[in-house]
C-alpha cells in the first residue's frame, strides 16, 4: 500500500493507505477529524469541503494519495485556540446555520471565495457558493454571514498591515 | 430584559461552526463492523434464488444475510396510522424475502470489517429475479385490468369527510371552476444522510440513529423485533436535518439492530446519497381534482376535493395519514357553506411516501390557493380582493370552520396589508399592465398565497378520533442543580431547530436564571425518558409549553421553601423580577439560594420532599393555526420559458415569538423548500419503475444562486390556546410559498390563454404551456 505524508490542521501524519481511499474517509475514519461530514457521493453538495494547500477542495472527490505532501485545513483547524475564525463568528452572528451539517463546507467555501474576491457582491456570493448546498436556511443568512465575514476579515487585514 | 422575544444567537452553534459535532456516522466503537445493503434493481419481481457464498468468502467479510435469514425475527415495519377500518396494510418485511416491490428495496446485506470491503462484496451476491409488472400510474392502478402490487389489490383505502350540503352549494351555482393539479413526488433531502449504529449494551442494546423520533423509534423497535423496550436505548445524536424524512421507522434501523443481536458486535450502516434518494421515504405525490362553486361576486359556496394519493409500495409509519392532514385545510382561511373531501390511497411499485415538511397541508394549500386564483380570473376580480371577500374577518375569531376546526385567532387583513405595502403591490400591478400592453417578451406575474395551516400536533383526543396510533402530548423535566444551574429535559428532539436556545430563553424568564445557566438535554431515551419527538411544527407549541409548566411546578415548590427561609407565609411570597419576594418588604430569595438550601435539606418546611425538580406533560387542547400572506413577483421570458423570482415577500403571523432570529430562519428555509417544489424538484421514475433522480446531479436542490433574497416580516396575533401565545412556524414557509410562485407564473401567462403549468415549472414546461403543448 502507498505511504503518504499529510499535514492536517497542523499535525503531520504518515499513513499507509489503499489507493482508492477517499481523502474524506482518511480524515474521518482514520484520523478522527469528524468535523468534516459527507453529504453526497457525486461532488454536488460540498459538505466535505476542506482547504487543500490553501484552496478549497471537496474531500470526497480527492483520493488520499492525491493529498500526499499536502497541507489540509478542516473546520476543526480554523480557530486559533479559543478564537474563532471571523467566518465562524459571522455564521453564528447571522444565524447562517440550522442543523449545521453543511456548515463546515460552507465556511470553507466562503473563505476560499473571499481569497479571490475580498469584497463580493450578493450576486457574487450566491454564484460563488453554488457548489455548496444547504437544505435548512434558504441561503439568505449565509449570504449575510459571508458579507459580514468579509468585512471582519478585511478589517483584520487592515489592522495587520498598518 | 426578558429573554423571551430576544434574538438570542444560538447556543447550539459553537460546536457546529467548529466541527465538534456528534453525527451518527462519527461513532466508532471497538470491534465495530460495517454493513452494506444490496438493493433491488427491479420495481417488481419475485426472488427466485439467492446465493451469498461467493460474497461470504471475500476478504474482511464477517457475514452475509438475505431476507430468508431474518424471516423469523424481522417482523413487519409498522404503520401507526390505520386511517380506516378496512385499510389494507401489506406485510412489510425490512428485508425482502420472496418479492420486491420497488427499486431500492433491501434484498441482502454484507457485514465486513470496513465500509469499503462491505461494499466490494455486494457485487458477489447472486440473486435471480422473476420479473413482475411494474405499477406506476395511480389512475391505471385502480382499474380492474391493472397488475397488482399486493394480492389484496392496489387500493389502500378511501377516506371521506364532509361539512354542509355540498350538492346545494354546487347545484345552480353561477360559477363553478374545476381543476386537476399534480403534486409531484419529492425527495426530502436532509443534508445528513441516514446512519445507524447498533451495539450490545449490557443486558440489551443501544441504537444510535439519525432520527427525528428516538422515543417513537424505541417503542416501534421493541414491538417489531420483540426485544423488550426496557432493554433498548435509542440515541439521536446531532441530526443533520429531517423535514419529516427522519420521522420513520426504517428497514435499516431494524436490520442493523438484528445484525448486532446476531453477531454480538457493534455494527454501523451509513447511507450514500444515491441510496438515500432511492430509499428515504418520498413526499407529496397526489393527483388532486378540485372544484369551487361561487356566486358572481366571488363569494364561495363550496369546495369539493377528490384525491388520489400515491402510497408507494407499502404503508410506512404515517403514510396513509399524510393526505388526511390536508383534509381539514382545503377550506383554508375562507368561509363557505359546504365542503366535501375524499381521498383514495393507491399502491404503486415505488418508494413509499410519507411525511415531508408540511405533510398534507402544502398539498391542500397549493390546490386551494391555485383554485382561488382561477376563480378570481373567472369572476374578473383581483386575487386579493376575492380573498378579502371570503376570508374570516379578524373580529370573527374564534371561528369554527366548515371542516370543523376552531381557529383560535388570526388577522388576515393585517398580514395582507403589511405584505402589500412591503411588496409594492399596486406599483407591480401597474408594471405588469404596462408589460402586457407593450407585449414585452418578458412578462411579469404576481402570485398571492393567503394561507393558514393546522400544526402543533396535536390534541391526543383528536389524533385518537383520526385513528392515529399514539398521542400528541409532550414531556419536559426541569432539574435544579445544587449550584443553581438548570438542566431541562425535553422529549422534543432537535435536529437544527434551536431547541436548546429557545428552551433556555423560556426557562431563564420562568425561573430567573441566566440564559447561559440552562442546559437542554434531549435525544437519548436514557436521559429524556418520555417524549413524542419532533414533527408537525409541534416543538414550541407543545414541548415548549411543557417546559414552561415544569418551571411553574418548580417555582411553586421554591415558593414554599422561600417562605420558610424568610419566615413568611407562602401566600405572601410572590415571584417577581426574577426572585421570590415577601410582598411589601425588601426580603427576597433567588432560585439559586433556594436550590442550594433544598440540596442541603437541613431546614425545609415539614413534609417537604427535598427536591425542586419537576416534570410536566402537556397535551394541547387545540392545534395551532399560523397564517400569513405571501406575495411573489416573477419574470417569465415568454420566448425561452425561463422564469426568475424578482421579489418575494412573506408576512407570517406565528403569534408570540420566543426568538425572532430562529423564526426568521425557519421561514427562510421553508420558503426555499416550497419554492423548490414550484420550480425545481421532482422525483422521476421511468416506465419500468427505475428512479432516474438518484443523485444530486439529477434531483435539483436549489443552491444560493437559484434563490432570491427574501423579504420577511411578521404580524403578531397571539394564540389563545396556550399560555405563551405561540404558534408553530416550522412548516409555514413551505406550505405558503409553492402556490405563491406558481400563481405568479400562471398570472404572467394568463394573457396567453394559459391557466396552469405543472410543477416543477421548468423552462421547458412553461415554454410548452405557452406553445399549446402539454404543460
Amino acid at each position: 500500500m502507498p505511504r503518504i505524508t499529510v499535514t492536517v490542521d497542523g499535525i503531520r501524519y504518515d499513513e499507509e493507505v489503499e489507493p482508492r481511499l477517499l481523502l474524506v474517509h482518511l480524515l474521518r475514519d482514520r484520523l478522527g477529524r469528524t468535523g468534516t461530514p459527507i453529504g453526497c457521493d457525486t461532488g454536488n453538495c460540498g459538505a466535505c469541503t476542506v482547504m487543500l494547500d490553501g484552496k478549497s477542495a471537496k474531500s470526497c472527490s480527492v483520493l488520499a494519495v492525491q493529498a500526499d505532501g499536502c497541507d489540509v485545513v478542516t473546520i476543526e483547524g480554523l480557530a486559533t485556540g479559543d478564537r474563532w475564525h471571523p467566518m465562524q463568528t459571522a455564521f453564528h452572528q447571522e444565524h447562517a446555520l440550522q442543523c449545521g451539517y453543511c456548515t463546515p463546507g460552507m465556511i470553507m467555501a466562503a473563505i476560499d471565495l473571499l481569497a479571490e474576491d475580498p469584497d463580493p457582491s450578493e450576486e457574487a456570493i450566491r454564484e460563488g457558493l453554488e457548489g455548496n448546498l444547504c437544505r435548512c436556511t434558504g441561503y439568505c443568512n449565509i449570504v449575510r454571514a459571508v458579507r459580514r465575514g468579509a468585512q471582519a476579515m478585511n478589517e483584520a487585514s487592515e489592522v495587520t498591515t498598518s | 430584559m426578558t429573554e423571551v422575544g430576544r434574538a438570542r444567537r444560538r447556543k447550539e452553534d459553537a460546536r457546529l461552526v467548529t466541527g465538534r459535532t456528534r453525527w451518527t456516522d462519527n461513532i466508532q466503537l471497538p470491534g465495530m463492523l460495517y454493513v452494506a445493503f444490496l438493493r433491488s434493481p427491479m420495481a417488481h419481481a419475485r426472488i427466485i434464488r439467492v446465493d451469498t457464498g461467493a460474497a461470504a468468502a471475500q476478504p474482511g467479510v464477517v457475514a452475509v444475510f438475505s431476507g430468508r435469514d431474518f424471516a423469523d425475527e424481522q417482523g413487519s415495519l409498522p404503520c401507526a396510522w390505520p386511517v380506516t377500518e378496512d385499510l389494507v396494510v401489506p406485510d412489510h418485511p425490512p428485508m425482502a424475502v420472496s418479492e420486491v416491490r420497488y427499486v431500492g428495496e433491501a434484498v441482502a446485506c454484507v457485514v465486513a470489517t470496513d465500509r469499503y470491503k462491505a461494499a466490494d462484496a455486494l457485487s458477489a451476491i447472486e440473486i435471480d429475479y422473476e420479473p413482475l409488472p411494474a405499477v406506476l400510474d395511480m389512475t391505471e392502478a385502480l382499474t380492474e385490468a391493472s397488475p397488482r402490487v399486493h394480492e389484496a389489490g392496489n387500493k389502500a383505502f378511501t377516506w371521506r369527510f364532509a361539512g354542509g350540503d355540498i350538492e346545494a352549494a354546487f347545484d345552480g351555482a353561477p360559477v363553478v371552476v374545476e381543476r386537476t393539479y399534480v403534486q409531484q413526488r419529492l425527495i426530502p433531502s436532509a443534508m445528513e444522510p441516514r446512519a445507524v449504529v447498533a451495539t450490545p449494551d449490557g443486558e440489551g442494546f443501544t441504537v444510535y440513529s439519525a432520527t427525528q423520533i428516538p422515543h417513537i423509534l424505541r417503542v416501534m423497535l421493541a414491538m417489531t423485533t420483540g426485544i423488550p423496550e426496557h432493554r433498548l436505548r435509542v440515541v439521536a445524536p446531532d441530526v443533520g436535518g429531517g423535514f419529516g424524512s427522519k420521522l420513520q421507522v426504517t428497514a435499516e434501523e431494524v436490520l442493523t439492530l438484528l445484525i448486532t443481536r446476531r453477531l454480538g458486535r457493534p455494527v454501523k450502516w451509513t447511507e450514500s446519497r444515491s441510496e438515500g434518494n432511492l430509499t428515504v421515504h418520498h413526499g407529496r405525490d397526489q393527483l388532486q381534482r378540485v372544484a369551487v362553486a361561487a356566486e358572481l361576486d366571488g363569494r364561495i359556496r363550496g369546495v369539493k376535493v377528490d384525491l388520489l394519493a400515491d402510497m408507494g409500495a407499502y404503508l410506512m409509519l404515517v403514510t396513509p395519514g399524510v393526505p388526511l392532514l390536508g383534509a381539514f385545510m382545503y377550506n383554508g382561511i375562507y368561509k363557505m357553506d359546504a365542503y366535501d373531501f375524499a381521498c383514495t390511497g393507491v399502491f404503486t411499485t415505488k418508494m413509499p411516501t410519507d411525511a415531508y415538511r408540511g405533510a398534507g397541508r402544502p398539498e391542500a394549500t397549493y390546490a386551494l390557493e391555485r383554485l382561488i386564483d382561477e376563480l378570481a380570473a373567472e369572476v374578473g376580480l383581483d386575487p386579493l380582493e376575492l380573498r378579502r371577500r371570503n376570508w374570516i374577518k379578524h373580529e370573527e375569531f374564534p371561528y369554527t370552520t366548515i371542516a370543523g376546526l376552531t381557529y383560535d385567532s388570526g388577522n388576515y387583513e393585517a398580514a395582507t396589508d403589511r405584505a402589500m405595502t412591503l411588496f409594492g403591490y399596486d406599483k407591480l400591478r401597474a408594471e405588469q399592465a404596462d408589460r402586457r400592453d407593450r407585449r414585452d417578451p418578458v412578462q411579469l406575474g404576481i402570485g398571492t398565497s393567503t394561507y393558514t395551516e393546522m400544526c402543533g400536533l396535536a390534541p391526543s383526543r383528536v389524533l385518537g378520533s383520526l385513528a392515529y396510533g399514539a398521542g400528541g402530548w409532550e414531556h419536559a423535566g426541569v432539574r435544579m442543580l445544587p449550584t443553581g444551574k438548570v438542566e431541562v429535559v425535553t422529549g422534543s428532539t432537535a435536529h437544527g431547530q434551536g431547541h436548546a436556545t429557545a428552551w433556555s430563553q423560556i426557562v431563564a424568564d420562568a425561573l430567573g436564571v441566566p440564559f447561559d445557566d440552562v442546559a437542554v438535554l434531549h435525544g437519548d431515551t436514557a436521559v429524556a425518558s418520555r417524549g413524542m419527538d419532533t414533527y408537525g411544527s409541534r416543538s414550541l407549541t407543545v414541548g415548549g409549553i411543557a417546559v414552561l409548566q415544569a418551571c411553574e411546578k418548580v417555582k411553586e415548590k421554591a415558593r414554599q421553601v422561600a417562605a420558610h427561609m424568610m419566615e413568611a407565609s407562602a401566600d405572601d411570597v410572590e415571584y417577581t423580577a426574577g426572585a421570590f419576594r415577601v410582598r411589601g418588604t425588601g426580603t427576597a430569595r433567588t432560585i439559586q439560594e433556594i436550590a442550594l438550601a433544598v440540596f442541603a435539606a437541613h431546614d425545609l418546611p415539614d413534609g417537604f420532599e427535598p427536591a425542586l425538580d419537576a416534570d410536566a406533560t402537556y397535551d394541547p387542547a387545540n392545534f395551532s393555526f399560523p397564517h400569513g400572506t405571501h406575495l411573489c413577483a416573477i419574470e417569465v421570458d415568454t420566448e425561452t420559458g425561463a422564469s426568475r423570482i424578482r421579489s418575494y415577500v412573506a408576512v407570517d403571523d406565528v403569534g408570540k415569538v420566543v426568538n425572532p432570529l430562529i423564526v426568521e430562519g425557519q421561514v427562510h428555509g421553508g420558503l426555499a423548500q416550497g419554492i423548490a417544489q414550484a420550480l425545481f424538484e421532482e422525483a422521476v421514475y421511468d416506465s419500468e419503475g427505475n428512479l432516474l433522480t438518484t443523485t444530486m446531479t439529477d434531483y435539483l436542490l436549489p443552491s444560493a444562486a437559484d434563490l432570491p433574497e427574501f423579504v420577511t416580516d411578521r404580524t403578531e396575533t397571539p394564540a389563545t390556546s396556550n399560555p405563551l401565545g405561540v404558534k408553530g412556524v416550522g412548516e409555514a414557509g413551505t406550505i405558503a410559498s409553492t402556490p405563491a410562485v406558481v400563481n405568479a407564473i400562471v398570472d404572467a401567462l394568463r394573457p396567453y390563454g394559459v391557466h396552469d403549468v405543472r410543477m416543477p415549472c421548468t423552462p421547458e414546461r412553461v415554454w410548452r404551456a405557452l406553445n399549446g403543448g402539454a404543460a
